[in-house]
């Protein structure tokens, strides 16, 4: 696919853009790339001018190029054995650099209902159920990221849960960066059908402290009564730049439950969209953002509900430490009939120096009368008789703040559905608050 | 007056909070084997004097000094102290979400038994260990698995409290206002739990504004605190006067006598 439009009006989106797949034989898809990539020349890179921007200044970005990978390194099951989830090794996609490495995936679960391939598979398999949901969940008309990811559209991961099957055993989304400069646009969609259920892990893990550039676009399709637990880590390199947009449309009855943690990246930001599209809809958005050093996280999520008897549930938390900053801006939009809504959102923020910084901004929209929201919103630091509590019960001043850390954040670690998962996680916690307290 | 038995010697001891002075001057000897109540109405700075032994951060000492086992107390961190066999019950137990009470007792028992030179315990033998120990109180099992404290009713934290006491076996424990806010069977339960660990080698302090606790745990001294300072010293029967008579007439025997000195 040729870039034609050569009057972008932003001259690092131009370089960006540079290095497109080729076309696929597919003319809708064609079409959507072909959209996508006016859509991403039309629009610019956005700054803390913009409102959805205003507390993130996406301008460290820029000071870099970047490209898309040529070739993926070719890694052996041993580059990554650290990184398999035990309970997660059956159904297993790996990409490296953006691009899909069958050699390091699994996929067991075809004879259980589901259907776990990359999705240019997928295209030629399934093309049918392809063309109704690739990218027309995941707006990117307005949006220049989500624009930039769909341009790109050719592989990523393909996850489709058939009508009723209820399959527990984790599914395990690992995207790996090894290479410098490199621009990658994982691409992943999720299709729970009726009736379904399953537990997603989609992972961002980087094998060395490079600066790159992640821009990823997930859409999870929960269909009626279906029911998706989905846990999105991130821990890109410390010097990377990660911006990922997630999509999720829930059909009647459905129940979606999310938990993003958030430990890596330079500059990262996590917008999580979930559209209520149908009457009796639960979910749950929870989150953890850890960072350090001057690590910027930021997470915007927009929980739309559109249809009546939705309920959601929302405790996002950010640990920061050093001069660090943290972001949380938590959208929760009420549509005029969207009666008996019943909506509850919080926000606690833990500082763990005097430089590190936070914006929290609970947004709500209301244009139901007959609905229940509440949101708040805490900012502080360890409570110091907390921390004497444990003096005087012997525990040094260092070993009693990781601790009170460490339940701070456990309490968002233990709603993931994964027990391997959740330990390394709390153990990644540890390790982190304790170095900070050496430092 | 400094002998090997000597736990506690407290000369003069004055501190201030945010700066307003509390204690003006503490005078005290606690002695192994001993138990010393510490009585005085509201706001005299007896649960101060308790904070400060445990090392409160926001309490600053003015002057004066306290000796601990012959060492300067006031130089030492409160870890250092509570490693040392010094033990605070607190008035009100601090809750603390996420953390569940068993891990939390097994930190602070394998701490006191590293630096005792002890052996550690695993999770599984810990819990054969808690298990025993809670029986001291009458403590139901479930709330090892709770957060600690949290939910907790006020008489279940005293009892967390007193658990930490019977696992961690203080040289000194200083009990402030355990028995506030305990109906009388709770009470009963805290004190007998209590009197199983008093020993001829160790020493308590009670910090109390009602007699009534005095009925279970029988001290050896009883002091009335007033206006920072202890103000009179007596025996048991002291506590049946103070009961009686309130607190009013110490304080004009106290002044009376400083007048006349």
């Amino acid at each position: 696919m040729e870039l034609v439009n050569t009057g972008a009006k932003d001259r690092y989106l131009e370089s960006l853009l540079r290095g497109q797949p080729p076309a696929s034989p597919l003319s809708w898809l064609n079409q959507i790339r072909a959209d996508a990539t006016e859509r991403a020349n039309a629009l610019t890179v956005p700054t803390t001018r913009d409102e959805e921007w205003r507390f993130t200044d996406p301008s460290p970005l820029l000071k870099f190029s970047f490209q898309p990978a040529r070739g993926a390194p070719r890694l052996a099951q041993a580059d990554i054995q650290r990184f398999v989830i035990p309970e997660a090794s059956s159904d297993r996609l790996v990409f490296v650099d953006g691009m899909y490495a069958e050699e390091l995936s699994t996929h067991c679960g075809h004879e259980h209902g589901i259907l776990v391939t990359s999705l240019a598979q997928g295209l030629s398999s399934h093309g049918e159920v392809l063309q109704q949901h690739l990218a027309r969940h995941a707006d990117f008309h307005n949006d220049v990221f989500c624009a930039l990811n769909t341009s790109f559209l050719h592989d990523g991961a393909l996850v489709i849960i058939n009508k009723n099957v209820a399959y527990r055993t984790p599914i395990h989304l690992l995207f790996i960066a090894t290479k410098p400069e490199t621009a990658a646009y994982p691409r992943s969609l999720v299709v729970a059908e009726t009736g379904s259920r399953c537990v997603l892990i989609e992972e961002y893990i980087s094998l060395a402290e490079n600066v790159y550039f992640n821009n990823a676009v997930t859409e999870i399709v929960v269909g009626e009564n279906a029911r998706a637990q989905h846990t999105k880590l991130q821990q890109e390199s410390h010097a990377a730049f990660h911006i990922a947009h997630c999509a999720v449309t829930l059909a009647r009855g459905a129940n979606y439950i999310s938990n993003t943690v958030t430990l890596g990246a330079r500059l990262s930001r996590h917008n999580l969209h979930v559209l209520q599209a149908a009457e009796g809809t639960h979910c749950a958005l929870d989150g953890l953002a850890l960072i350090s050093g001057r690590q910027l996280a930021d997470t915007h999520t927009y929980m739309d509900h559109a249809k009546p008897h939705g309920a959601s549930r929302q405790l996002h938390k950010c640990i920061v430490g050093d001069a660090a900053h943290a972001v949380f801006n938590g959208k929760v939009l009420v549509r005029e009939g969207a009666q008996l809504t019943d909506s509850a959102q919080s926000s606690r923020n833990l500082l763990l120096s005097g430089k590190a910084h936070v914006d929290t901004k609970p947004q709500l929209e209301i244009f139901a009368d007959d609905v229940k929201c509440a949101h708040g919103a805490t900012v502080g630091q360890l409570d110091a008789e907390e921390v004497f509590y444990l003096r005087s019960r012997g525990l040094d001043e260092a070993e009693a703040k990781s601790l009170l850390t460490c339940a701070f954040a456990a309490e968002i670690i233990d709603k993931i559905p994964v027990a391997s998962l959740a330990r390394r996680l709390k153990q990644k916690v540890m390790e982190q608050t304790q170095v900070r307290e050496q430092a | 007056m400094n002998n090997k038995n000597t736990l506690l010697e407290v000369r003069n001891l004055s501190a201030e909070v945010a700066g307003i002075e509390i204690l003006k001057g503490i005078n005290l000897t606690v002695k192994a084997g001993e138990v010393h109540a510490l009585m005085g109405p509201n706001g005299s700075g007896k649960s101060t004097f308790a904070k400060v032994l445990a090392g409160h951060t926001d309490y600053t000492v003015t002057g004066g000094e306290a000796l601990y086992q012959g060492k300067n107390l006031l130089e030492m961190a409160p870890e250092e102290r509570s490693r040392a066999g010094l033990f605070l019950a607190f008035q009100y137990p601090i809750e603390i979400p996420g953390v569940s009470n068993s891990a939390f007792l097994r930190l602070a028992y394998n701490t006191m038994q590293a630096a005792r030179g002890g052996e550690e315990l695993d999770p599984l033998e810990f819990d054969d260990f808690v298990r025993e120990k809670i029986k001291i109180v009458d403590m139901d099992p479930s709330f090892l698995d709770r957060s600690v404290n949290q939910g907790f009713s006020g008489g279940e934290k005293k009892r967390n409290e007193i658990v930490q006491m019977a696992m961690l076996e203080p040289k000194l424990a200083v009990l402030d206002e355990t028995d506030s806010g305990l109906d009388i069977d709770a009470l009963k339960i805290v004190a007998n739990g209590v009197n199983h660990l008093i020993r001829p080698d160790n020493a308590i302090v009670l910090v109390t504004h009602y007699q009534r606790l005095l009925n279970y745990i029988v001290p050896d001294y009883v002091h009335v605190m007033e206006g920072g300072q202890i103000v009179k010293t007596g025996g048991k029967e002291l506590a049946l006067e103070l009961e009686k008579r309130g607190y009013d007439w110490v304080r004009a025997e106290f002044d009376a006598t400083r007048a006349a000195a």
